[in-house]
């Protein structure tokens, strides 16, 4: 998937939100849905379960207009976070510009953080793609439950930050951090362009 | 003199955390061993953060401790007003000295000393004197010492000599437990939840803090009823939940046009402007069918140089490649439109495609030499049809457009259509098509052999004369009547000269479409006759020269005065007397001629109902050989068989 297509005048960024089931995802999306004046998003697809679990995953494009004479677009993607899909998640990840891992804060999450990471760079690897050169954010999400049950920011940092990327203590549901989560990888995919990486 | 110590501010009621815990340290270990470790005291702060609270807490510790203790406690502004009264009263001196028996001397905001020389110098005496003395001095301010607008370098250092400490904006587990105590105090009760809503707000300082907690309070107290996390953040005005351990702002006001403003940004510093250059004339050239390899490549770049230079130099390619492609078109259309064409990095190979079409692509059949317009003979009987011929040679596809010569066998119609290509050909830019109806169907005939359809009409197009001789031997090939109907329309369209020789009236030519002899008859059509006697002494003069008989006055009158029904009558007459006189070993006379001539009754001429053609066969190389003008014997079958096949 090309980035910039100089011909068509084209910028579109890939973004999916990875991370372990119920960690906030599709939330992130709902927010931004809800924040996109209507002209711009297209039809959010969700497709969930009864109890509200995504099933296959979210997307949202979204239509910037034109920046610099580029007709922008951006694409959000959600992957399902339950382990047994896998195959799905790693469909939703071929030809991402960039991903935000979404980790649950919650201190008894931490195993499923960690195991959704290494999820994310084995599904890459088999994409041929080394995480170390893909723009990732993290998000630490749920920062407002009790402080007795999560973790803080600086804490998720030392257990899951092993590469120094950017992260952003957020609070999905109430929109705290959603927006400056998608500011920095949005910052990153795009700085990709001044490198001359993407084309 | 001094302000009474508030009796709720002590070290009990201080609530300590992270950002106080210092300040309140340092002032226990001073109420406890006043003027020996910390001497003076600077607390500074936001407005709100507990300053005065934890000045008049050190004085009522000390107090507590040594109830003997000489303790004061006032703001600067006291201590001025004080001041300058006792000045005023001229006890001056009695204040200072009073001030110097105090143990523990408390002094509230003196951020107010900026600009206040006299008082900065009497402060000056005084700690010097108190620090002598080892009385205990504490101080507060809004801000650090040296940011006091204005301050003697001298206090800054006596200040700083001591210990300097500062009260931060208590942390969320401080205000939280500020909170809970007040709401103990006040004998408030809460729901779960509800003052750790208010803590998670950010209130600036301690003194909002407690606001709130009065207005939760009197909320409650006022509709009887308890009030929980939501109600108590619909009440203060507190747009969501919001834990300070989230750093980003509340969600306010258009989070996405603030997110589109910072993705513009990022964008245009990516895509810069010699970027966009390029992706303009990418994606021009693209639109037009180009390809564009090599702006591509300079995408790929990092910092490429002459970027406009490169974008020039292929538009200056592709003009190259569109001239050439329009040579090739008009040359050999099927040789066009060939990729290589829209490709500037193939210019090479598209120039030597030019070059091949251009050797390629000979000009149709020319008119001969041998036919020049001043040797043919002129008169009477083909009078009008040389006068059609020039006044057409004038205005070419003009005036009269077609010309269409009609007459008998070997009266000088090929002669005459020679005549008239040679000059239409002296003109510049001139493609003269002069050639037989026969070779005409000929080459149509090998280009649908060879699929080479488009190049022969290309090439025919081209022309900017067409003259076709014999034009009734396109009879029955319906294939060369509809090429030559679509050659006809478009040459005339461009008025192109067209002219035709025929041996009889167009209108009489059988199995000749009738959209082709209603063409022919539009023209003009001019019909040679029998050459008069002016006409055939002056064909016969020429013939005898070529003899080397010229001289021989009435050899040509007498043959020039002898009747023949065409030019080519005249060259066998000359012949058979030259002949006789070869083979009778005499000299060529006109006796000798009468003899030959007369002795024996003319051979009848060929003539007959078939189709005849003017029996010259003149070669696409100018050469003239001579055939036999017997067209039913030609073995056209097999190339109206051919034609009829496709």
């Amino acid at each position: 998937m090309s980035l910039v297509n100089f011909t068509a005048r084209e910028i579109t960024c890939k973004i999916v939100y990875y991370g372990p089931g119920r960690s906030g995802k599709t939330t992130n999306l709902h927010y931004v849905y809800g924040r996109v004046p209507e002209a711009r998003r297209g039809r959010m697809v969700s497709l969930a379960t009864q109890t509200d679990r995504t099933l296959f995953f979210d997307f949202l494009p979204i239509d910037l207009g034109q920046i610099s004479g580029f007709s922008t677009r951006f694409q959000l993607y959600t992957v399902p976070g339950q382990v047994y899909y896998n195959a799905t998640r790693r469909l939703v990840l071929q030809g991402a510009d960039g991903v935000v891992f979404v980790a649950d804060s919650q201190a008894r999450q931490l195993d499923e953080n960690l195991e959704s990471l290494q999820n994310l760079q084995g599904n890459l690897l088999e994409l041929g793609v080394d995480i170390r050169t893909l723009p990732v954010v993290l998000q630490y999400n749920k920062q407002d439950l009790p402080r007795e049950l999560i973790l803080q920011a600086a804490d998720l940092d030392d257990a899951l930050n092993f590469r120094g990327v950017p992260s952003f203590p957020a609070d999905a549901l109430h929109g705290k951090g959603v927006f400056e989560t998608l500011k920095g990888i949005s910052e990153l995919v795009l700085k990709r362009l001044a490198a001359g990486t993407a084309v | 003199m001094t302000a009474a110590l508030n009796a709720k501010f002590t070290f009990d009621s201080l609530v300590v955390g992270a950002a106080n815990q210092l300040a309140a340290t340092a002032g226990r270990t001073v109420a406890e061993n006043p003027g020996t470790s910390y001497n003076p005291l600077f607390i500074y702060g936001g407005p709100g953060l507990g300053k005065t609270h934890l000045l008049m807490a050190i004085g009522q510790a000390a107090q507590k401790l040594a109830p003997g203790l000489n303790i004061e406690y006032l703001t600067l502004e006291e201590y001025v007003e004080a001041f300058h009264a006792a000045v005023a009263a001229g006890q001056g001196d009695l204040f200072r000295r009073s001030f110097q028996d105090v143990d523990v001397l408390l002094v509230d905001d003196v951020q107010f000393l900026t600009n206040r020389k006299e008082m900065q110098a009497e402060l000056l005496r005084l700690t010097e004197a108190l620090q002598m003395a080892g009385h205990q001095m504490v101080l507060t301010s809004d801000r650090p010492p040296v940011e006091i607008a204005d301050l003697d370098e001298r206090l800054i250092a006596r200040f700083a000599g001591g210990l300097v400490v500062d009260m931060a904006v208590p942390d969320y587990e401080t205000r939280v437990a500020i909170l809970r105590r007040r709401a103990e105090e006040r004998g408030a009760r809460f729901q779960p939840g509800v003052l750790e809503t208010v803590a998670s707000a950010e209130f600036q300082n301690v003194r909002e803090l407690l606001g709130a907690l009065n207005r939760l309070i009197a909320y409650q107290a006022v509709n009887d009823a308890f009030l929980n996390a939501a109600g108590a953040k619909q009440l203060l005005g507190l747009a969501t939940g919001a834990p300070d351990a989230v750093p980003a702002r509340a969600p306010a006001g258009d989070e996405f046009g603030a997110f589109l403003e910072d993705v513009t940004v990022t964008v245009g510093k990516a895509v810069e402007a010699w970027r966009a250059r390029v992706g303009e004339a990418i994606l021009r050239w693209e639109g037009e069918g180009y390809r564009t390899h090599r702006l591509e490549a300079l995408l790929e770049q990092e910092t490429p140089g002459a970027v406009d230079a490169v974008i020039a130099a292929f538009a200056k390619d592709v003009e190259r490649l569109r001239a050439l492609e329009a040579e090739v078109t008009a040359l050999d259309p099927q040789a066009a439109g060939q990729s290589m064409f829209r490709d500037p990095e193939r210019l090479g190979e598209a120039r030597e495609l030019a070059a091949k079409v251009q050797s390629g692509v000979a000009p149709p059949p020319g008119p001969s030499g041998a036919f020049p317009l001043g040797a043919f003979a002129v008169g009477q009987s083909n009078q009008v049809a040389v006068s059609a011929v020039r006044a057409a040679l004038e205005r070419p596809g003009k005036q009269y457009n077609p010309l269409v010569l009609t007459g008998k066998s070997g009266l000088g119609k090929t002669h005459l259509l020679h005549a008239m290509g040679l000059e239409l050909a002296q003109k510049r830019g001139a493609v003269v098509a002069c050639l037989s109806t026969q070779d005409f169907v000929d080459e149509l005939i090998a280009a649908i052999d060879g699929n080479r359809m488009d190049w022969w009409r290309a090439r025919y197009r081209r022309a900017t004369a067409l003259l076709l001789d014999d034009i009734h031997l396109i009879a029955d090939k319906d294939r060369s009547q509809e090429e030559l109907f679509n050659l006809f329309n478009l040459l005339q369209d461009r008025e192109r000269q067209l002219v035709f020789t025929t041996p009889a009236h167009p209108k009489t030519l059988d199995h000749v479409e009738q959209r082709i002899r209603s063409r022919l008859e539009g023209g003009l059509v001019v019909e040679l006759g029998e050459p008069d006697r002016v006409v055939r002494r002056a064909v016969l003069e020429r013939l005898l020269a070529q003899q080397e008989l010229g001289s021989d006055e009435a050899l040509l009158e007498y043959l020039a005065d002898r009747p023949a029904e065409s030019v080519r009558a005249l060259g066998e007459m000359v012949q058979r007397v030259v002949t006789a006189a070869a083979a009778q070993d005499a000299p060529v006379s006109a006796g000798l001629a009468r003899d030959v001539l007369e002795g024996q009754r003319p051979e009848p001429g060929r003539r007959s109902t078939g189709v005849r053609t003017s029996g010259l066969v003149v070669s696409s190389l100018g050469g003239i050989r001579s055939r036999e003008k017997m067209v039913w014997e030609w073995p056209d079958v097999l190339d109206r068989m051919l034609e009829e096949l496709r």
